[in-house]
């Protein structure tokens, strides 16, 4: 458990770097990917709800720290997006190949629409029909991310029935 | 513990948005970005290449289509430039208007109609049509004007628009004085384009080249003038005479830029104005 979470931890960190610093400015088809989104989506998916939810925290503390935003912001956001995945995951999704897929797209949804009520709330700006109209393209790029994402998270994060699985065989 | 950690975000969220650029929070968000940054520029030096040529090929694709755009942007820019220009001349035009409709030199007993020039008849005749006519009180024989002079006079008239025969023309006669000699003559169109004399002025007259020449206006009741007195019509040229002919013969320099008329007003009287036959 330790060493998933040093693992997480050290993937995260790297993500949260590349969305910073790479990927924020990135404007395809006024489209936005979100890589760290897109990696916690898959890391909830990987490792369950509360995994997920205090991976989300973290990283999204981290991005807020990052970009001098509103402490507390992305981490609200990440918090809820890894633990709805993380139960969808637990519950319904883990063993289906679409799942990483369709947890992306509604979370890509959600996350966005959320992020504008967050926004909204707090006074700040808020262009609802600039986020509508880059909503597709938005959910398209990060549907092109998941899986490259999703199999490196796997590779990291191996599921446990798997090692399970693994034990019992070579046993 | 979810639970916790979004009341967490929550709490920090408010602290955030209400704390001082120099609170606490604004400590912990330095500490983050100072061990991000080191991260974040070699992730930024590792992507700029990537970045380059991600750029310069998004330019190749939009550049086209750009460049067809700022073409259109230029041609209304430039519609709009010499729309704007000739706005302003005509702004300019009118304002000379007015000024001369307030100045002493327009005529009293007549209020002017202002309006502008909507076609000219052709090439080889000197006649204008224009934007004002019977509904504005224009008739025939009304005199046509501008602040610099004498321009011709209503030939013909319908409801909106008017036939205006310019000075210029050769069935044009206006009866004309030198006010500074007292010298009367009738100005007519000259041997050249565009150029006036003033005829049928006695050779003993003193009229010499620089004077000023204006409308005669009425000088006998019984055969009343169709322009009223005192306008100007232009500047004497020059001034001849021969042993033979029986009058001086004087060349005028029209004040008036025919060729560029755009502006003019209209002289509404109201008393009865004679006929031309």
């Amino acid at each position: 458990m330790l060493l998933d979470a040093a693992k997480a931890a050290g993937l995260l960190f790297l993500v949260v770097v590349i969305q910073l610093s790479v990927i924020a400015n990135v404007d395809i088809l006024t489209g936005h990917p979100n890589l760290l989104l897109v990696t916690i989506v898959c890391v909830s998916l990987l490792r369950g709800a509360i995994f997920g939810a205090v991976a989300g925290f973290s990283a999204g503390l981290l991005a807020d720290t990052g970009v001098f935003g509103t402490l507390g912001f992305t981490a609200l956001l990440l918090t809820l997006a890894g633990y709805w995945t993380g139960r969808y995951g637990e519950t319904t999704g883990r063993d289906r190949a679409h799942a990483p897929l369709l947890s992306i797209a509604v979370i890509a949804v959600l996350y966005q629409i959320a992020a504008l009520v967050l926004r909204y709330l707090l006074g700040q700006a808020a262009p609802a029909q600039h986020i509508f109209v880059a909503l597709a393209p938005t959910v398209f790029l990060n549907l092109i991310l998941t899986l490259p994402v999703y199999a490196l998270t796997r590779r990291l994060l191996r599921p446990r029935e798997w090692v399970t699985r693994e034990v019992r065989l070579l046993g | 513990m979810v639970g916790g950690l979004v009341l967490l975000s929550l709490i920090l969220i408010t602290f955030s948005f209400r704390a001082s650029s120099t609170g606490a929070l604004h400590s912990v968000e330095s500490a983050g970005v100072t061990v991000l940054r080191p991260f974040e520029v070699a992730a930024e030096r590792v992507a700029r290449p990537f970045r380059d040529v991600y750029g310069y090929f998004r330019g190749l694709v939009h550049a086209k289509s750009e460049n067809e755009r700022l073409r259109q942007q230029v041609n209304e820019l430039r519609q709009q430039a010499l729309q704007g220009k000739s706005a302003q001349e005509q702004n300019q035009e009118y304002r000379k208007q007015l000024h001369f409709i307030d100045s002493p030199l327009f005529p009293g007993d007549y209020s002017p109609v202002n309006t502008r020039i909507i076609s000219w008849s052709g090439e080889f005749d000197q006649q204008v049509v224009i934007a004002a006519g019977s509904d504005q009180g224009i008739k025939e024989d009304t005199p046509i004007v501008t602040q610099d002079g004498l321009v011709g006079r209503v030939t013909d008239v319908t409801g909106s628009a008017a036939h205006v025969t310019l000075l210029t023309d050769e069935s044009s006669a206006v009866p004309a004085r030198d006010p500074k000699t007292g010298a009367t003559g009738l100005v007519r169109h000259g041997e050249g384009e565009g150029s006036l004399v003033l005829d049928y002025v006695p050779k003993e007259s003193d009229v010499r080249q620089g004077d000023v020449i204006v409308t005669g206006g009425t000088q006998s009741k019984r055969y009343p003038s169709l322009f009223p007195g005192g306008i100007q019509i232009g500047v004497v040229t020059s001034v001849g005479q021969s042993d033979t002919a029986l009058y001086k013969q004087i060349q005028i320099d029209p004040y008036v830029d025919f060729s560029g008329l755009d502006a003019v007003t209209a002289l509404i009287t109201h008393k009865r104005t004679p006929k031309v036959p």
